[in-house]
């Protein structure tokens, strides 16, 4: 059963839960500040504003809790802890190395997907229990998002299982292959475009679109709650990046010697999060039935296509 | 029934993270619980629309639009199940267990193709 082993895992992946959202944070802050010719925070801690999330939520932790009288209290107070725990289990069995990983499940592709998706759920349980307008046009956008990105994405990640023969996340890093970045790309591009969407990040972020429904589900959060769903939103940035490092970009493998393996990991998984923010900055936002055409249009069929080429490159 | 309570043994790690990110998320509301002034007014409990009262309920009617999607979705979503474990075990079996799985994903396939005919794809 558990033994010390596993809790000191625990206790290294929450850290590591604790610290990554706050470095793909301050990676945003200072990215798009310089994308778009201005510093951004430069104050807090002195050294370029590095202490800026760290005031933040100091600051949230010190906000009143407001909940709104017309609010189905038990759910809205809910919502939050729902939308951000699933990603703390999510980077449990994410490896960063081959023994360096909470705990290796042979289900482990299939169990990250499963409990990815329990995330949004805290976003729908938001939009409905508010009780306002903008949250519930919000949560009914979340909704519709979900119907057209969970397909596509399952489909792509079944590609990296078929290529490994495997659905334990160890496995198919180590059954990776520098040609599998020629023959998975499209499922590549498939899997970072429906994460996108997932997340509700930019160019897909009409479910919380300030300009048309405030901040659609979290528009009557305030305070910790809130906090606690921009914590779950970078949380997810660092699960979708590490997921995508792990299925298409060979995880820690790389030229050098295999103790840097989880350096490796850590550097791809970062580079796949500055592109997430870099799509925020160079890319308007889709309209909701634009999100449904490409994905029913342009992301099941090309998977499908990539399922069939997976298939003939694996058997010939 | 050993190897089967072993099995389950390897998933108790992750019901401790799950028991850890609970007790995180009920630390981080316990903190603010401590930390946060609390002054009643009546006003801020009101639903937020645009600084004017709110008319009627919250839970208002909508057209729900997208109800196609949702059944594409669950057509797609059996078939998303039957890829998994064939996954694992298609290259044993080689080209029969192929060809077996193109026919169940093109007759699903088909479903795509007719709805998009039928201009259901097309927002209206």
């Amino acid at each position: 059963m558990i033994d010390v082993v596993d809790l000191l895992r625990c206790l290294l992946v929450l850290a590591a839960f604790l610290v990554l959202p706050l470095a793909v944070g301050q990676l945003e802050h200072k990215t798009m500040a310089h994308m778009q010719s201005r510093v951004g925070p430069m104050y807090a801690g002195g050294f370029h504003g590095w202490a800026q999330l760290v005031a933040d939520g100091v600051k949230f932790a010190q906000k009143e809790d407001v909940v709104p009288r017309a609010a189905d209290r038990p759910v809205f107070a809910l919502a939050p802890a729902v939308a951000l725990v699933p990603y703390l289990v999510v980077l449990f069995v994410i490896p960063l190395g081959p023994s360096m990983v909470g705990a290796d499940l042979d289900l482990g592709l299939f169990f990250a997907l499963a409990v990815m998706s329990v995330g949004v759920l805290g976003t729908l349980m938001g939009g409905w229990a508010s009780a306002n307008k903008y949250s519930l046009l919000g949560g009914l956008r979340t909704a519709s998002q979900l119907m057209s990105y969970e397909l596509p994405m399952v489909l792509a990640a079944v590609s990296a299982a078929m290529m490994a023969g495997s659905l334990s996340l160890v496995a198919i890093v180590q059954a990776w292959e520098w040609s599998w970045l020629l023959w998975q790309l499209p499922a590549l591009c498939v899997f970072v475009v429906a994460g996108l969407a997932e997340l509700q990040r930019p160019p897909f972020d009409m479910p919380i679109a300030d300009a048309e429904v405030i901040l659609g589900p979290y528009t009557e959060y305030g305070g910790m709650r809130f906090a606690m769903f921009l914590l779950a939103e970078y949380a997810g940035i660092v699960v979708l990046a590490a997921l995508t490092t792990t299925l298409f970009l060979g995880g820690w493998r790389g030229p050098s010697s295999e103790e840097l393996g989880w350096l490796w990991a850590l550097l791809k998984t970062f580079a796949v999060a500055f592109c997430v923010v870099w799509f925020r900055v160079a890319w308007p936002r889709l309209r909701e039935d634009q999100l449904n055409a490409l994905a029913w249009k342009l992301l099941v069929p090309v998977t499908l296509g990539q399922l069939a080429l997976t298939t003939v490159v694996v058997l010939a | 029934m050993s190897d089967y309570a072993d099995y389950l043994a390897s998933y108790a790690s992750v019901a401790a993270i799950l028991v850890v990110g609970v007790l995180v998320a009920a630390g981080m509301l316990g903190a603010n619980r401590l930390l946060r002034p609390v002054v009643a007014d009546p006003a801020k409990l009101l639903t937020y629309e645009s600084g004017v009262d709110p008319v009627g309920s919250g839970w208002a009617q909508s057209n729900v639009r997208y109800y196609v999607y949702a059944f594409l979705y669950v057509i797609f979503a059996v078939d998303a199940v039957f890829l998994f474990p064939w996954a694992v075990v298609f290259a044993a079996i080689g080209w029969q267990a192929a060809v077996e799985m193109a026919v169940f994903l093109g007759f699903i396939a088909v479903g795509l193709v007719y709805a998009w005919r039928k201009g259901v794809l097309t927002w209206t």
